[in-house]
């Protein structure tokens, strides 16, 4: 199920007194099976890119294609049902009384019911690692760790070929951050599906996209994998990125001992390439 | 969706109703809206059009947004002009049978429908050319001699303005769970009238939610700057009369002048 984007311009409020050119001359293929991290500060046009992939803007101008199919013409149940998006701070959207009642939303929105629904749901809330006894729950009474899994579960139940995660780590503490990355990559993994994941840590898509796409002002600015990326530090900070910490601890080093090789972006890496060299020695 | 609601539907510029005092605004328009009841000859509304005019290019607003307020009353002015035609009685001009139309009745409902124009199209000037703060401020400051007889003016234009300034954030929120429960494949359009009412209640719940863990912070956070209500507080932004103010105090003041005369003397 790939995404393919063309040409597209997005503007909101075209015509009112806030017109603002929100994405412009963007051309984007993923491709089936792909982790790409889409990065960029704030207003960078991110989040108006990942609405595009589900129908829930219409471009301005260009096309935006699913599966061969132009997201203006398509089905947008079918369509949602393919591209699923978890929102920021998707704890917000809980509304039910119990977790389970609002895990299944979505399926009974979709017309999926009985046996096929429950399995769906316990097979969702294992995925995101949370263990059964709390469907019983209301959703109002769990961590904020917590309600953030159900919000993704109630996400992934859908099976969407192509999953889309806008900051699903802000505000978790570093323990919750690692959990819900790994279920993620394990997901993508286990079900080979494509995963979008926008961030603003480079630690976090350093270690786990495999494509990294930077945008800035309203375009893509680089496209690459993260090593290629992250290779041009100058270049991600004037559009007021960074590297991750890493890499400029690893590029300090290398200054001093210019053996050490530098083009590191995570500590595990780090770890390695040091070993190396004192096990050398 | 969502974008059709104008309540802050302040537009930013620079022109010389922007500058003036929200006081001298929220007075101006309230005289015009008195006058507004007073005129009766279509001499008098020609006028008060002219002059609406002429405030509309002072404004620098474009005509469309001054007119886009009479959307949602249009229904209404529509509905009592009908009405009125149909049952004042008089010189009939026109006779179906059962319903008369008559002069008396086509007159009323004329000016009637002018009326109530005229009277929105200034009051969402006001709006237009203020931002909903600065016309909280203005209001508590024309309201301050009621704190006199105990009315707690300082709390409810801090009540107001509190309110306004949420609207866009809730309408922002609102937008933001429609999106995420609409990505889960909620529909909002389709369905009867009770079908669609249910079909908000996925919104409504998390609204409520956020709305009440915002309310909560706010206090806190208003608490933590020891905000103790009126007493012995002072603002940052001073309202000043200006000479800006003095020009179009004098421009309506010429004008209520000529309605006045024209309705009364001529």
């Amino acid at each position: 199920m790939p995404i393919e984007i063309r040409n597209l311009k997005y503007v909101y409020d075209k015509g009112g007194p806030f017109e603002k050119v929100a994405l412009k001359d963007i051309n984007l293929k993923i491709n089936d099976g792909e982790f790409v991290a889409v990065i960029g500060h704030t207003g960078s046009g991110k989040s108006t890119l990942i609405q595009l992939f589900n129908g829930l803007l219409k471009p301005t101008e260009g096309t935006v294609l699913v599966n061969g199919k132009d997201t203006r013409q398509s089905n947008l149940k079918e369509l949602r049902k393919q591209v699923g998006i978890v929102f920021q701070y998707p704890e917000h959207q809980l509304f039910e009384e119990t977790v389970y009642r609002d895990i299944d939303f979505g399926l009974q929105k979709n017309g999926i019911t009985g046996k096929e629904a429950e399995e769906r749901i316990l097979e969702a809330i294992r995925n995101v690692g949370l263990s059964e006894d709390i469907l019983d729950k209301s959703p109002f009474e769990l961590s904020g760790g917590q309600k953030r899994r159900v919000a993704i579960a109630g996400v992934i139940v859908m099976k969407p070929g192509i999953l889309v995660l806008d900051e699903p780590t802000a505000g978790l503490d570093p323990a919750g951050k690692e959990e819900i990355l790994g279920h993620i990559a394990r997901l993508h993994e286990k079900y080979n599906i494509t995963v979008v994941l926008v961030s603003h840590s480079m630690e976090d898509v350093a270690s786990l996209a495999r494509r990294v796409v930077v945008m800035n002002n309203g375009t893509i600015e680089m496209d690459g994998t993260p090593e290629e990326v992250f290779r041009h530090v100058e270049r991600i900070e004037k559009i007021g990125l960074s590297a991750p910490q890493i890499t400029y601890l690893m590029k300090k080093l290398h200054s001093r001992f210019p053996w050490i090789n530098d083009n590191v972006l995570t500590v595990e890496q780090a770890c390695a390439e040091l070993l190396r060299h004192i096990g050398g020695h | 969706m969502l974008k059709d609601i104008t309540l802050g539907q302040y537009i930013p510029g620079d022109s010389l109703l922007h500058r003036a005092d929200p006081r001298t605004k929220i007075v101006i328009v309230f005289l015009l809206m008195t006058i507004l009841f007073m005129v009766d000859s279509f001499a008098g509304f020609g006028l008060f059009a002219l002059f609406m005019l002429l405030v509309v290019v002072i404004s620098d607003i474009p005509l469309r947004f001054t007119l886009k307020g009479l959307k949602p009353v249009m229904f209404i002015v529509l509905f009592t002009a009908v009405i009125n035609i149909l049952t004042v009685k008089g010189h009939v001009w026109l006779d179906l049978g059962l319903v008369k139309v008559t002069r008396e009745g086509v007159e009323i409902s004329v000016k009637l429908a002018l009326r109530m124009s005229l009277l929105i199209m200034s009051a969402s000037l006001l709006t237009l050319t203020s931002t909903p703060i600065s016309l909280t401020d203005g209001l508590e400051k024309l309201m301050a001699p009621l704190k006199k007889i105990g009315i707690p003016v300082h709390e409810i234009s801090m009540m107001m303005t509190i309110a306004l300034r949420f609207i866009p954030t809730l309408m922002e929120e609102t937008d933001k769970i429609i999106k995420a429960q609409s990505a889960r494949g909620a529909d909002f359009d389709t369905g009867n009238l009770i079908q669609k009412a249910k079909s908000f209640i996925p919104v409504l719940v998390p609204l409520f939610v956020s709305a009440f863990r915002r309310a909560e912070e706010l206090a806190t956070a208003m608490e933590a700057r020891c905000y103790r209500g009126s007493e012995g507080r002072t603002r940052m932004k001073q309202l000043k009369l200006t000479g800006v103010d003095l020009v179009i105090s004098s421009i309506t003041a010429v004008f209520v002048g000529a309605v006045l005369y024209l309705e009364f003397f001529l």
